[in-house]
């Protein structure tokens, strides 16, 4: 098996998982752009002159205002039904004894008495009902997705033009109350503001009686324009006690007195708008698209005549958004650039008094204009980005201009017949309800099949990578199909190309991925059921050990759950801490744990040094705990989801420079330093424990000199950023520019490190002429009588070869062949060497890009990796020549570490807890225009765990032959090195006939080895994502979808690509550390020979 | 023999199990407002009294062990005291085991002592009325073919079953499903998980897991109990079906 083929298949594996996620995320992921244009008084939507006799009057914009005053007051999660008036003459019906039916008694009144001035619409409200997202539709007129592409995670301040901003672009005095979540849509908007918070469901009051405090008194100044108040008790109630609780109506009766007496305080140039954001279900909860969430009330109220009809028996059916348009013309405002609402056209037929021509041409005159906007809109958003279907957008361009023609020529003649006026009322209409269902379709409608597709594929490649897995050490894996099956999967990709392009189609990359996926993968798994038969049971299906499977079915299982998620931070720990005792008591169950009670057996090595017991007494259990310990110690660096009264962050997780008090400063620099010092001691340490820091290589000296180099610029840099404000101030310049340079040197020694050490990776010492190394190639000397069969697997080997070791030294000695492997000692390690030097180098800039303090975490992050390698060591049964394999349990282990990490360097998988800060460290002064850089920064810091425990995933290979004890493990995988210097030239000099047989199969097993732990990794990270995409996909209509489930996919989904990339690269880096030792023996061996 | 052996076994479980219901029970007589739930902590003391004396009572009757050779006062008053302090180390071992699990480590350390305690009844103290303090015999029993008895065989199981019903019983800690055995914040300042979608800043109040002043170890010590009675009950069917199977170096 050539080893840039396991590359290859890797990463073809990985490119299905891509395929799969990216399917799925554009079925399930809606976007939208935001766009930030805006709607301006002087810019009139089309290119028509704005209607005649509607200019040159006060506050008159592109229409006349009708109002100067708005009053608009929103109840949160107001249904419908809630308002709907209780029709009196059926007495005795039951529905009276509903709480909250016919609360709203004023309402009702003035729909009775006063049919002209009031009306009750129910609005059709789109989901996600929830009230950020409804208030955004209240105030844009458009439809907000879960991600509104441009918008800035950090903030969820409105970017898009709306209502709002064009009121106090106006100058117009809003004056806001209520619900504290105006505050971060719309910062600095408002010309008095009452927030008041709304975080806590259970409390009914606080928000209302706020609001009540203030609202007469402010009414009654008369120092607004537009007066908003956003109630929350009715909301509150529904979440605390549902909408058939006697505190609803309680609540609505509080309600309807508000609306009472705010009817009684108008005047006449004031329009009062009583709207619901959305409804609520029946047990009060909202969030979906049932019809009771999307229901809400609307009323209308003007102390003068608003309608010239009286109102339907059955209230009309208007969409939510439609609120804006009208509100905007009524106010004499332009139309926010993005609305995609339809105005209420029977409140621009003026007074029941005015002609009935004169009242349908100002209605045309306002669809026109608000047809114009849309048209304007769906023009720009169309040459911005491909969502819309480009068929239908030019359908609805044709319809417009029709429209639009015909529109104008009406106005050439005023007198026309009232038949071709409502004709072009009605094709106006036809327009922009078509423009909004376009709309809706492209942004607010899952791809069903899209995600099933892309749950398949991912389902798909998770099962492929399992059966993968267990075929990869066995002889017969079909490489050659594999081959095959990629070129079936190109070629029909290119067929379905050519097909879509013959066609005239717009190619989708998406699915052009997906179906090349598909193709290249079902030959294969064609061919692994042809191949299946009787022979493979079932069993071989479920390789994973049972308790360890268990685990594993827990955490996945854990991602259908909300609960799970949020608590997942200290979950992962709890599985972690059960998996490590699982494993230390598994070693005791198999009687590993405990040293041999019987008395060792002589030595068979003549020189052999004294060594250990393989599994000395307590070693595992003090490992199981030291890492209990650390994860433990970890968790204390916790962060909360969300900031509240609960959950309380963990306060070492922000940097230093907030820090008040010197000296707890200093000590805390301190521990900073000391960690990195700690870290690279204990590296340091390591490596030289191995003997790898004796060798002049380059990357040797960068390990001895460069590291503590990085390690001085970090430090330096965190006393700079810690203490800024505290520089004097002719030293800020020195300051300002050394905390730029400062981070950037130490990312250029680290990848400055890292080049050195893929030109040069081979760390070892060539020393000529030491005696007689062969004898230490014997034995681990084994302790004790041999009490399982592992044991014996183990023995009889060793005898045989001592066996063969001495003759070998009797043929040398005739030879007086020069010793070959003096340089053995570093050879043992040098995998594992270039391994741990890549991740130090890794971990370093990686590490400056959190805050200080958590450069204790990434300490115990190497800790606790090497103490999870011994303990996985511990428990691995010297392998015998035969197939390496890595188990179960160790890949598990370190994907959960890699997860627990990630929350124990303060992450959190929702979008206000990325440290956005990460952007700034070597820029201070921003990136300018450029985003990817900023992304980059960001990206690192956040699956800076995934990438480190990604790129460290061959360490769990080849840990257990470093740790099979001193001696052996410097020569443990010199004999596959050696393999691979004497299998390629075949026609060398069979001069060590020593484990030829064993040697001659290494090499295949070693990249075997390779390319099991990396499809088994795959699987426990894949299956991950697919439970992620499977939450989401069956919880699409759950309440905490876009709260939970979705951020939750986009983290797993994002981390899982960081983690393969990663993956490949550490594969890679083992690849390349292989070939230049295989190099570097074929240079040795031509030297012997001259 | 053997079946007569099992028969004691099942006896003696079924005693044991009874101490348990009992320990629910008979408490309500004696004290007010007594309840499981609620004065959860009341019951776990009982509990543990109740489980320890109904199994020092089976250990000198049903005397499972061939008698000590030894046999003098003083050996056995050693004996005793070395129970004990066992008994003792057992529950500080458990508590560091939770802490280093997650349970809080400054708050809450009665809740979690009184876990351990009851976590030790369930499993250090048959151990040893059984084996007496003898960590080898203790070792052995807990590993592959390490028993020597059906008394031993049960001893593991129900042992085992403890143990995976009380890490069982953590699962729900994170649920927000506001059962009083679950999230019942003393003050009331368990806040309902934010429903209203919108905002995101404003939710995820984690659940009750970080504030838990009252209700923590309730599902933890309440799945240690059904472990242990679940071991109890099943491990004399087992071992009953699996007698054929079952041979034992010593017996």
């Amino acid at each position: 098996m050539q080893k840039v083929s396991v590359l290859l298949f890797l990463a073809w594996v990985c490119f299905l998982f891509y395929a799969g996620i990216s399917l799925f995320t554009s079925g399930f992921l809606l976007t939208r752009l935001e766009l930030t244009n805006h709607s301006s008084c002087q810019e009139p939507p089309g290119p028509e002159p704005l209607p005649l006799g509607h200019r040159g009057e006060p506050g008159a914009c592109w229409m006349a205002s009708r109002f100067s005053r708005v009053v608009l007051v929103l109840i949160d999660a107001l249904r419908f039904d809630f308002a709907q008036p209780q029709s009196s003459h059926m007495p005795g019906e039951p529905s009276a004894s509903l709480p909250f039916l016919g609360k709203l008694s004023s309402l009702q009144r003035i729909l009775e008495i006063q049919p002209h001035r009031g009306r009750l619409y129910r609005s059709q409200v789109d989901p996600p009902t929830t009230t950020m997202q409804r208030l955004k539709a209240l105030t844009t007129g458009s439809l907000p997705t879960f991600i509104d592409a441009g918008s800035n995670f950090a903030s969820h301040a409105i970017v898009e033009d709306n209502l709002i901003k064009q009121l106090t672009g106006a100058g117009r005095r809003v004056v806001f109350m209520g619900d504290d979540t105006w505050k971060d849509l719309f910062p600095g908007a408002f010309s008095q503001a009452f927030f008041f918070p709304s975080f806590n469901v259970r409390d009914l009051h606080t928000v209302d009686n706020g609001i009540l405090e203030h609202l007469y008194p402010t009414m009654d100044s008369g120092e607004w324009d537009v007066l908003i108040a956003h109630f929350l008790g009715v909301d509150h109630c529904g979440h605390k006690h549902g909408p058939h609780h006697p505190e609803m109506a309680k609540k609505l009766s509080q309600m309807d007195q508000v609306i009472q007496g705010l009817v009684e305080r108008l005047e006449n140039d004031t329009l009062l708008v009583v709207a619901g954001d959305h409804g609520m279900t029946m047990n009060g909860d909202h969030g979906g698209d049932s019809e009771l969430e999307v229901s809400a009330a609307l009323f209308l109220y003007s102390p003068t005549a608003l309608f010239p009809s009286v109102p339907p028996e059955e209230p009309e059916v208007v969409p939510q958004v439609s609120l804006v348009p009208t509100l905007a013309l009524l106010l004499g405002l332009p139309i926010p650039f993005g609305n995609i609402g339809e105005v209420m056209t029977e409140l621009f037929s003026g007074n029941k008094d005015s002609q009935p021509h004169t009242s349908a041409m100002a209605q045309a005159s306002a669809l026109h204009l608000n047809a114009q906007q849309v048209s304007r809109f769906l023009h720009t958003y169309s040459a911005a980005t491909q969502d819309l279907q480009v068929k239908e957008l030019q359908r609805l361009q044709s319809l417009f201009s029709k429209a639009s023609a015909d529109y104008q020529r009406l106005l050439q003649s005023p007198q026309g017949a009232e038949a071709a006026l409502q004709a072009v009322i009605a094709e106006l209409q036809q327009f922009l309800r078509g423009a909004r269902a376009m709309c809706i379709e492209s942004w607010a409608q899952f791809s069903l099949v899209r995600m099933a597709g892309g749950a398949t594929l991912l389902a798909a490649a998770c099962f492929f990578c399992l059966l993968a897995s267990q075929w990869a050490t066995s002889q017969g894996f079909p490489f050659h199909s594999h081959r095959l099956s990629v070129a079936w999967g190109l070629a029909g990709t290119i067929i379905y190309a050519g097909l879509l392009a013959t066609a005239g189609l717009k190619l989708d990359p998406v699915v052009l991925g997906a179906v090349a996926a598909v193709g290249s993968l079902l030959p294969f798994l064609w061919k692994a059921w042809a191949g299946w038969g009787a022979r493979r049971p079932l069993a071989a299906l479920l390789p994973i050990p049972g308790p360890v499977l268990l685990l594993l079915l827990i955490r996945w299982a854990a991602f259908f759950s909300d609960s799970f998620v949020i608590a997942e931070a200290r979950a992962t720990p709890f599985l972690l801490g059960s998996l490590i005792l699982l494993l230390v008591a598994q070693l005791h169950w198999e009687g590993q744990l405990l040293p041999p009670k019987l008395l060792a057996i002589p030595r068979l090595g003549p020189s052999t040094p004294a060594v250990p017991p393989r599994h000395n007494g307590m070693h595992a259990l003090g490992l199981g705990v030291g890492l209990l310990l650390c994860t433990r110690l970890a968790g204390l660096f916790h962060r909360c989801p969300e900031e509240t009264p609960a959950c309380r962050s963990s306060p070492w997780l922000s940097p230093l420079a907030t820090m008040v008090g010197g000296r707890a400063k200093n000590l805390w620099y301190g521990a900073c330093v000391g960690a990195l010092v700690a870290l690279l001691a204990s590296v340091r340490l390591w490596l030289r424990r191995y003997g790898n820091l004796k060798s002049p290589e380059p990357p040797v000296l960068f390990v001895r000199w460069g590291l503590p180099l990085m390690a001085l610029g970090i430090a330096a840099y965190w006393a700079l950023a810690s203490g800024a404000d505290e520089a004097p101030p002719r030293l800020r310049a020195l300051v300002a520019g050394a905390s730029v340079v400062l981070p950037r040197a130490v990312a250029g020694l680290a990848a400055s490190g890292l080049m050195l050490l893929l030109w040069r990776p081979v760390t070892v010492l060539v020393k000529a002429g030491m005696g007689a190394p062969r004898t230490r190639t014997v034995l681990t000397p084994f302790l004790g009588p041999p009490t399982s069969q592992a044991d014996l697997d183990y023995v009889a080997p060793q005898i045989y070869r001592h066996m063969q070791e001495v003759f070998r030294g009797q043929l040398e000695r005739n030879n007086s062949q020069g010793p070959l492997t003096v340089a053995a000692y570093q050879l043992g390690s040098v995998y594992s060497a270039a391994m741990v030097t890549a991740l130090t180098l890794l971990a370093f800039p990686l590490l400056l890009l959190h805050a200080e303090r958590v450069s204790l975490v990434f300490l115990l992050l190497f800790l606790q990796s090497f103490l999870l390698l011994h303990l996985l060591a511990a428990g691995i049964p010297i392998t015998t020549p035969g197939p390496f394999t890595v188990p179960w349990q160790a890949v598990s282990a370190w994907a959960l570490m890699a997860t627990q990490t990630f929350y124990s360097t303060g992450h959190q998988p929702v979008f206000p807890a990325i440290h956005w800060h990460a952007a700034f460290i070597g820029f201070p002064e921003g990136h300018g225009s450029s985003i990817w850089l900023p992304a980059f920064l960001v990206g690192a810091n956040t699956f800076a765990s995934h990438l480190l425990f990604a790129v460290g995933c061959p360490l769990l290979l080849l840990w257990p032959f470093l740790c099979e004890s001193h001696g052996p493990q410097k020569r443990r995988q010199t004999p596959r090195n050696e393999a691979e210097t004497r299998v390629r030239p075949e026609e060398e000099e069979e001069e060590e006939p020593l484990m030829e047989m064993r040697l001659r199969n290494a090499p295949h097993h070693f990249s075997a080895a390779l390319l099991q732990l990396g499809l088994k990794y795959l699987f426990v990270l894949g299956v991950q994502i697919l439970a992620c995409a499977l939450a989401a996909f069956i919880l699409r209509r759950h309440l905490m979808v876009w709260k939970v489930f979705a951020p939750k996919f986009i983290f797993e989904a994002v981390g899982f690509i960081v983690s393969s990339v990663g993956l490949l690269l550490g594969i890679a880096l083992v690849m390349r550390v292989d070939g230049a030792v295989s190099s570097w023996f074929k240079q040795l061996v031509l030297a012997q020979q001259r | 023999m053997k079946d007569n052996d099992i028969k004691r076994l099942l006896y003696a479980h079924l005693l044991c199990i009874f101490s348990v219901i009992l320990s629910t029970f008979i408490p309500s007589l004696f004290l007010e407002r007594f309840s499981i739930l609620e004065t959860h902590l009341t019951w776990l003391c009982i509990c543990s009294v109740f489980v320890t004396a109904v199994n020092l009572v089976l250990y000198l009757v049903v005397k499972p062990n061939a008698p000590s050779k030894r046999s003098s006062l003083s050996h056995k008053v050693a004996r005793f005291l070395k129970c004990c302090i066992y008994f003792l180390m057992s529950c500080f071992c458990f508590h560091v085991i939770f802490v280093l699990y997650g349970a809080p480590l400054i708050e809450l350390v009665l809740e979690t002592f009184l876990f351990a305690v009851i976590l030790s009844t369930f499993t250090t103290v048959p151990c040893l009325c059984l084996l007496g303090p003898n960590i080898k015999a203790w070792l052995r029993v807990f590993s592959r073919n390490g028993v020597a008895s059906i008394w031993e065989n049960s001893l593991q199981i129900t042992t085992i079953s403890s143990f995976i019903g009380s890490w069982l019983g953590a699962f729900p800690i994170p649920l927000d499903w506001e059962r009083p055995w679950q999230c019942s914040l003393t003050e009331g300042r368990c806040l309902h998980q934010e429903k209203r979608g919108g905002t995101l800043s404003q939710i995820f109040t984690y659940g009750c897991s970080i504030k838990t002043t009252k209700v923590w170890p309730i599902s933890c010590t309440l799945g240690a109990t059904f472990g242990y009675v679940a071991g109890l009950a099943v491990s004399p069917l087992w071992i009953y079906w699996n007698r054929k199977r079952l041979t034992y170096k010593n017996n």
